[in-house]
């Protein structure tokens, strides 16, 4: 029967007020934003939390803005104002690719930016688009803030650099000017986890590549990118061949595990072949053709 | 009338509610759309307490101890009740509806991930699933028996130990057909230069009917009358009663079951469940009623799942076309206990009309059926007892066919399809088809379809494709379906010796208001609409002036339930004989009223007429209020006009249809993208055309799911893959085309009312369509078979000549 264990619930008003609730009710509380992952390990017995710190009126939390050469999201964005934002749409459209293809409405709804990122599932998707754009995280303790690359955030499937009594409040990606960028999925059906997901960011010298961002999900891409593939390309021609070469490489370099949804060698294929396609619409997109 | 092709559209519901039949909104949605349904869950009793089920993490292992002490000693349980408790009461075991028996609560081993082994009351249900964990369960390790090609091989785990002298896995063995006729037939296709033999191994994969509403029940013992009440989610409230009197010993008339609005059943609410028996030994020992509600992972995991046939499908044919015979040979996984639904006479159910809608001279097939290590069930998912299982197998075999003989799929059908002068048709394997046109409807499905215009833009792709453009493969796939359903004639059909007839009563008020009560179901379907309207279309009525009951055994007539599309074949009938009956009635006290003799009389537009004087007739209403007079009544009438009925069907009836499938499918991912869905469904008279539409949408949606996403495949530990939502997938409206419907009408012959039963036709028709539209989309990679479910990586696995099997775990 799927019913969660006892647990106590706190509701803090502020990032300050969520700081000392988790400070003061120990290791064992946990920070629930839209509850999504959370709730349904709470009444699988998953989790047990001994108290759930709600973090949903924090609407200091919740802003999308441009602050200089970067966009920061508040980690309190819902999915479904990520996929509104015009800004987003602007300038990192691998965004609004990425949460067009996220679950479904209702856990868009609810869902958050930072509890996607904390959730760290390897199959998440807008870990390996922000790792594609190389963006950054705000954690901030009692002790003040730290910055870290979203490239150095995650440890692990459900492990990040967020330790308790740490809260993430900040997701910052830089504007550069000239970049295009895309994000792809394939999944058994609207609203499942990935088989496999890719996202590119090209920024183009003519046609040449000036530099390039290659996320992966759901196939075992450490810290969600694929280095090797970002290498081959950078300092190359914007090519389809060359495309498809960093495909083979990105493919060669994660690594996938058999489950239901498709064996290791189709996997693979998915990544080459997903891989390919965003650097090509990214580019097409960086040329303004698209 | 054709279905709606717009969604924007909304279907055609009258403004005004018909006298008879006709669409018109369901009744029983003014209650639904507010919120206001009443389900098992919603009933809350007065010191109700709740119970939890705790379930085996493994699929085979001996139990050597089980303590409860833990548990029992939590503040807020009242009883732990296992399968020592059980034993004692003779009730460890119960009779499964196919003269097997299946555990309660183990005692011996355990036989399935998932099984039950114990059951806790406590004062909620959060306290009842924290004493789960307080219940220690030393578990002795077996192999498990989970590839069902293996179950049979020598030296493997007998997984019924429990049985006598059993060495094997072995149930039965079953065939039909004429083998000697066949296999001579097969030797003269073999041996001629004119003539082949195809022949293709087909997985039909273990799928779950996953309704809405899981299943579960409330069990109120009163210990003072000795009246056992249980509310519970049973599509055959009747016969759960009488099961529970035979098995548990309880008289029958101290027995009401009350099945209240049902979320869902597709066969999945027709068996008797553990859980139910534990909730009702549960109050039994406390005294207290007890509600059971299973969780998604419970229902998905232990309860009644549908298909597992392993099917290997040989036909003769000649090479301009003319098929002769078939040949199937079936390996059935039953899982751990033969436990499917079916007519005692049909351990295969009616998996006999596998030789489909073609004209054939002679078909046989065998079937075995075996124990795995996996939760028991197997006629579920609204598959008309087995027959999406043949339909599958004889459309994709077709489908094959003409892949090996480079013929169009629809022209090879065409030539073999039975013609309507032979009906009523006897088949190859003894089923007598009622009636149909088949050319006819294939050809309005053709046409409604654009049928060679979809080929030539398939030809324009491949060579597109070929030339070295990056387009999508494109892909159409047919099929035609016969239905065998409304089971069934009593002399041939019982389910555990009770005949599968179906009763009606009507109650005709002073004021010419009515009351009808029913003997089936409805899980969804609309029967309160449905039936009402069959009701007034006889009696010249509103279908909103009569009330349908349905649901209590206290409160209607005995009868057999909802499942295999019987209700209108069956309890449809029923209700237009019992008005037909009421109408009789009618007419002696009308003759009373008009001073005529009856003979006298003529039903004109739902009235009681003298023949040739329209201004001398009267209404029901009318009848009805002299009938409760001090009227002086004529002989045959002592007053009142109600009337009761049972109805036993002569055969069964045999709705079909001709669906097509449009598919895009990237090469490059395996995904595959409906374009479009032609569904051309004859299920005879339409009572009510919005009903049958919205039925026919669910069963294609069901469709979509088992080709393209579902399956319940397990590693072989034996932990079941399929056990949430997330990895048991249900098709979203994203995966669905806008339908586009057509009808044929062919009336039953035999029938009262012409109709012939209509809710499952679409869930077993969809799925070879959008199969052979796959398949067909793969045509260029030389792909003639791959399993269901399509994902994308089945589709491109096929695509690289390596494909999946999808009973088991993928590596």
């Amino acid at each position: 029967m799927q019913v969660p264990a006892q647990f106590a619930y706190e509701k803090a008003a502020t990032v300050d007020e969520a700081l000392a609730l988790l400070a003061r009710h120990g290791p064992e509380s946990l920070v629930i934003a839209g509850g999504h992952s959370l709730l349904p390990m709470m009444k699988l017995r998953l989790a047990e939390p001994s108290t759930l710190v709600d973090i949903n009126g924090l609407a200091e939390l919740a802003h999308i803005r441009v602050a200089g050469d970067e966009v920061r999201f508040g980690a309190l964005v819902r999915h479904a104002a990520l996929l509104a934002s015009p800004v987003a749409r602007e300038h990192f459209p691998i965004l609004t690719d990425a949460e067009r293809v996220i679950a479904d409405p209702i856990v868009r709804n609810r869902g958050t930016v930072g509890g996607s990122l904390c959730q760290a599932d390897p199959s998440e998707d807008l870990s390996a688009a922000f790792s594609a754009l190389r963006a950054s995280v705000v954690i901030r303790s009692a002790g003040g803030e730290r910055v870290v690359p979203v490239r150095e955030f995650h440890r692990g499937p459900y492990e990040t650099a967020v330790e308790h009594g740490e809260l993430l409040v900040e997701v910052r990606v830089p504007i550069r000017p000239g970049i295009g960028s895309a994000y792809l999925k394939v999944e058994r059906r609207a609203g499942d986890w990935a088989v496999a997901s890719a996202g590119a960011v090209i920024s183009l010298e003519g046609d040449t590549v000036r530099d390039v961002g290659i996320g992966l999900s759901a196939v075992g891409a450490p810290h969600f990118v694929a280095p090797e593939a970002e290498d081959a390309l950078r300092g190359g021609p914007a090519t389809d061949e060359a495309f498809a070469a960093a495909g083979r490489v990105a493919a060669e370099h994660c690594s996938p595990s058999a489950d239901q949804r498709g064996p290791v060698d189709y996997k693979r294929h998915l990544v080459s072949e997903l891989v390919t396609r965003t650097l090509r619409q990214a580019t097409a997109r960086a040329r303004g053709e698209d | 009338m054709t279905g709606v092709q717009d969604p924007s559209v909304q279907i055609h519901a009258a403004a005004e509610t018909p006298r008879g039949y006709g669409s018109m909104k369901r009744k029983e949605d003014a209650r639904f759309v507010r919120g206001r349904g009443q389900y098992v869950d919603d009933v809350v009793l007065p010191g109700m307490l709740h119970g939890a089920v705790l379930r085996s993490p493994v699929a085979h292992a001996r139990l050597t101890a089980v303590d409860t002490s833990a548990a029992e000693a939590h503040p807020k349980v009242h009883a732990v009740i296992t399968g020592e408790t059980l034993a004692g009461l003779g009730l460890a075991w119960m009779p499964t509806l196919s003269q097997d028996t299946q555990a309660v609560l183990a005692t011996d081993k355990v036989r399935f991930q998932g099984q039950e082994i114990a059951f806790v009351v406590a004062d909620d249900k959060y306290a009842a699933r924290d004493a789960l964990d307080l219940i220690d369960v030393q578990y002795e390790p077996i192999d498990p028996v989970i590839d069902a090609r293996r179950a049979l091989d020598p030296g493997t785990p007998v997984v019924r130990d429990d049985q006598e002298g059993r060495t094997d896995n072995h149930i039965f063995d079953w065939s039909s057909g004429d083998a000697t006729r066949t296999d001579a037939v097969f030797a003269e296709a073999e041996a001629a230069d004119d003539q082949l033999v195809v022949a293709a191994d087909v997985l039909y994969p273990r799928v779950h009917p996953a309704p809405l509403e899981t299943c579960g029940a409330i069990a109120d013992m009163d210990p003072v009358t000795g009246k056992l009440t249980l509310w519970t989610t049973t599509q055959a409230p009747h016969a759960h009663r009488t099961l529970y009197a035979i098995v548990a010993g309880l008289p029958e008339h101290k027995i009401r079951v009350v099945s209240p609005d049902i979320g869902g059943g597709f066969g999945n609410k027709v068996g008797i469940y553990p859980g139910y028996v534990c909730a009702i030994v549960g109050s039994i020992v406390t005294g207290r009623p007890v509600k059971w509600m299973e969780d998604r992972s419970e229902n998905l995991m232990s309860t009644s799942f549908a298909r597992d046939y392993h099917m290997r499908g040989e036909v003769a044919v000649t090479r301009d076309g003319r098929l002769r015979a078939v040949r199937v040979h079936v390996l059935a996984d039953h899982g751990a206990f033969n436990a499917t639904a079916q007519p005692t006479k049909f351990p295969a159910g009616f998996f006999g009309v596998f030789t489909g809608s073609y004209d054939l001279e002679a078909a046989h097939c065998t079937v075995t059926g075996v124990y795995t290590n996996k939760a028991s069930g197997g006629v579920a998912y609204a598959c008309s007892f087995r027959i999406t299982e043949a339909v599958y197998l004889i459309e994709r075999m077709v489908d094959v066919v003409a892949h090996d003989l480079g013929m169009d799929p629809a022209e090879l059908r065409k030539r073999n399809l039975l013609r309507p002068d032979q009906f009523p048709y006897r088949s190859p394997t003894g089923w007598e088809y009622d009636s149909g046109d088949y050319l006819h409807t294939l050809e309005v499905a053709l046409e409604k379809a654009g049928y060679p215009e979809l080929r030539a833009e398939q030809a324009d792709r491949r060579r597109r494709r070929e030339a070295g453009e990056r387009v999508d493969l494109m892909g159409i796939g047919l099929s035609f379906f016969t239905e065998a359903v409304g089971a069934g004639p009593r002399r041939t059909m019982d389910i555990l010796g009770l005949g599968m007839a179906d009763g009606a009563e009507l109650r005709v008020h002073p004021t010419g208001k009515a009351v009808l009560r029913i003997s089936v179901q409805s899980q969804g379907q609309g029967h309160e609409t449905t039936f009402a309207q069959i009701a007034a279309a006889e009696l010249g009525m509103s279908p909103d002036d009569i009330e349908v009951v349905h649901g209590d055994t206290d409160q209607t007539p005995f009868g057999l339930g909802t499942y295999g599309s019987r209700s209108t074949p069956v309890s449809g009938a029923a209700t237009a004989i019992v008005a037909r009956k009421v109408r009789e009635r009618a007419r002696i006290v009308a003759s009373a009223m008009l001073e005529v003799s009856p003979d006298d009389l003529e039903w004109n537009d739902g009235r009681w007429q003298v023949v040739g004087d329209p201004e001398a007739s009267r209404s029901l209403a009318e009848i009805a209020m002299a009938a409760h007079s001090n009227l002086e009544l004529p002989d045959g009438v002592e007053g009142h006009l109600d009337a009761t009925c049972v109805y036993n069907p002569p055969n069964l009836t045999y709705p079909c249809g001709a669906y097509v499938c449009v598919v895009d499918v990237d090469p490059g991912t395996g995904a595959v993208h409906i374009r479009r869905f032609v569904a051309v469904d004859d299920c005879g008279v339409r009572i009510n055309p919005m009903i049958v539409e919205g039925q026919i949408h669910g069963g294609l949606a069901d469709g979509v799911g088992m080709a393209l996403m579902q399956g319940i495949a397990f590693d072989l530990d034996g932990n079941c893959l399929g056990g949430s939502m997330m990895d048991y997938l249900l098709p979203t409206a994203l995966e669905c085309p806008s339908w586009e419907l057509g009808e044929t009408v062919t009336p039953s012959p035999h029938h009262p009312i012409g109709a012939k039963g209509v809710g499952e036709s679409a869930t077993v028709g969809s799925p070879p369509a959008v199969v052979n539209a796959v398949i067909d989309a793969l045509a260029p990679f030389g792909v003639r078979h791959a399993d269901m479910p399509l994902t994308p990586a089945a589709v491109w696995s096929a695509s690289r000549g390596r494909p999946l099997r999808t009973d088991l775990a993928i590596t």
